[in-house]
């Protein structure tokens, strides 16, 4: 084992076992705790693979602004357990079945994608990841579908502070 | 072993480095707080803490003290695990940022060449406001592990005010960035040392002013210190409090001023460059501890200004917070951007 694998195993672990803490939390402010652990390994992922960028960018963006505002949230609400609403057994058995169908055709999906057949991750070297490659390539190769989602933040952006504005 | 094939020197050369730094900024945070409170004294015209050794130096030393062996209270309401986890990551936080900021050029010591910066990575600004948004949570969890209604308010204000400032910081932040053309502090603070260069600051006045208030917003310093209004808020964030943890939150907001003034030093005022001085004709050696001399004092004239503008300046409203955050700075700062993009472009041909 070398470094590199030490590093993804430790990251995977982790990931993976935020991710069920976030399920098995009992409350809420504890679950968005777990997630932003999530993130963290995530981003640990990315770094791993040489994209740097995209690494911060998603701790600055989801762990930095989003969940912060998920935590807003849940601690003006103030949840905890007793106001949850009462779930019975049924709706249990039926959102573990739609879950698992779910998980099935996302594995067989990742499995057979043509893609994906005997190409091997770049991990610490490729350099696509890099921020001045990324952006050359965003603001060339992709410079159409670019513009067209930052129109789309643009529109989400009016609309939240129209919502948002009180008449 | 082939376990962990990697340059074992050059770990420990980090970790001692490491080390010193986050010592070094501990003491200078530990006499920081001195010189606020001499500060306050000089600008309110009285002679401050002078009992405790010589001119009161050793009154850092007695603060620090009597933090530590002050109970250690922990409501019984409040969430045990999260109210000791707030504290700690407010620190780390805070500490963390020292990582990429360039502290002087190299050393050689034993035939190695040494960097004085503990990593130099390419994304060294984006990695400052990563950790300055992780910041956020260390107010944020204390105040709402205390269970206290007044620290909540004060953990929501904070964490809304770090938030809306931090856009008009980033944006900011962008033209010098289209200046430089480079991500990297060392690389920012290379160009301005460049025969023929100036100091950010000549190119970009407005910009570094956006990136001053903004630091000041960020830090929590007055006119900006809404999360600890005591006259509406008891104490703020961390009322619920004692003893070192509460010296935590107090030291990293220390911490944060003296980084900040590092990284304002770095993007607009040339880092560890002297101005008028070739440092490539000196010894290498001598370069670098007049180099590291040269920032320290830059931060050391931006934390007096920091505390020159908090014994001055009044507190702002909740309201006019927000609407300078919002309705002044954004726009100024995208001003600012299409100017200096549009001047870039022009002068390209």
């Amino acid at each position: 084992m070398n470094t590199v694998q030490i590093l993804f195993f430790f990251l995977s672990v982790l990931a993976i076992f935020s991710a069920v803490m976030v399920l098995f939390s009992k409350s809420p402010v504890h679950s968005v705790l777990w997630l932003i652990a999530v993130f963290f390994a995530i981003s640990g992922h990315y770094i791993l693979l040489n994209a740097q960028f995209l690494a911060i960018v998603n701790l600055i963006v989801y762990a930095g602004a989003i969940m912060v505002l998920f935590l807003f949230v849940i601690m003006l609400m103030n949840l905890n357990a007793n106001a949850e609403p009462k779930k019975y057994w049924w709706m249990k058995f039926a959102g573990v079945i739609s879950g698992g169908c779910f998980l099935v055709v996302l594995v067989s999906l990742v499995q057979q994608a043509t893609e994906l057949t005997g190409k091997q991750a770049l991990v610490k070297e490729g350099n696509i990841g890099l921020i001045k490659n990324l952006g050359k390539v965003l603001f060339s190769d992709f410079v159409l579908p670019f513009e067209i989602s930052s129109v789309l933040f643009l529109s989400a952006m009016v609309g939240a502070v129209v919502i948002g504005k009180k008449d | 072993m082939t376990l962990l094939a990697f340059d074992w020197l050059l770990m420990i050369e980090k970790l001692i480095l490491i080390a010193i730094i986050v010592f070094a900024s501990l003491g200078i945070a530990l006499y920081t707080t001195f010189a606020e409170r001499k500060v306050a004294a000089l600008l309110q015209d009285r002679p401050g803490p002078e009992r405790a050794g010589p001119f009161g130096l050793f009154q850092p030393f007695a603060d620090g003290l009597k933090l530590i062996t002050k109970e250690e209270i922990i409501p019984g309401s409040a969430n045990k695990g999260l109210f000791i986890l707030g504290p700690g990551l407010a620190m780390t936080a805070a500490l963390m940022t020292c990582s990429v900021i360039p502290w002087s050029s190299h050393v050689e010591l034993f035939d190695r060449k040494i960097d004085l910066q503990i990593a130099d990575i390419n994304i060294g600004i984006l990695y400052i406001f990563g950790v300055v948004s992780l910041g956020v949570y260390g107010m944020m969890i204390g105040g709402w592990a205390s269970n206290n209604k007044f620290s909540l308010m004060a953990a929501l204000r904070g964490a809304s005010q770090a938030i809306s400032y931090e856009l008009a910081m980033g944006l900011s932040l962008i033209a010098v960035l289209m200046l430089s053309g480079s991500l990297s502090l060392k690389t920012i603070v290379d160009q301005q040392m460049a025969a023929g260069n100036l100091w950010n600051i000549a190119y970009q006045p407005l910009g570094f002013l956006i990136f001053f208030i903004c630091a000041l917003a960020e830090c929590n310093r007055t006119p900006f210190d809404l999360p600890e209004a005591e006259n509406e808020l008891n104490f703020g964030y961390h009322q619920e409090y004692s003893s070192m943890k509460l010296g935590f939150y107090l030291f990293s907001e220390y911490i944060n001023m003296i980084m900040s003034s590092a990284v304002m030093a770095c993007l607009f005022f040339g880092g560890y460059d002297i101005p008028f001085l070739d440092e490539s004709k000196l010894a290498v050696n001598t370069a670098a501890i007049i180099g590291v001399l040269a920032l320290l004092t830059k931060i050391v004239i931006f934390i007096f200004v920091f505390m020159w503008i908090r014994w001055t300046v009044p507190r702002f409203r909740y309201d006019q917070l927000m609407n300078v955050g919002w309705k002044k700075l954004i726009p100024l700062a995208l001003f600012n951007m299409l100017l200096t993009g549009a001047i870039i472009l022009w002068q390209q041909g």
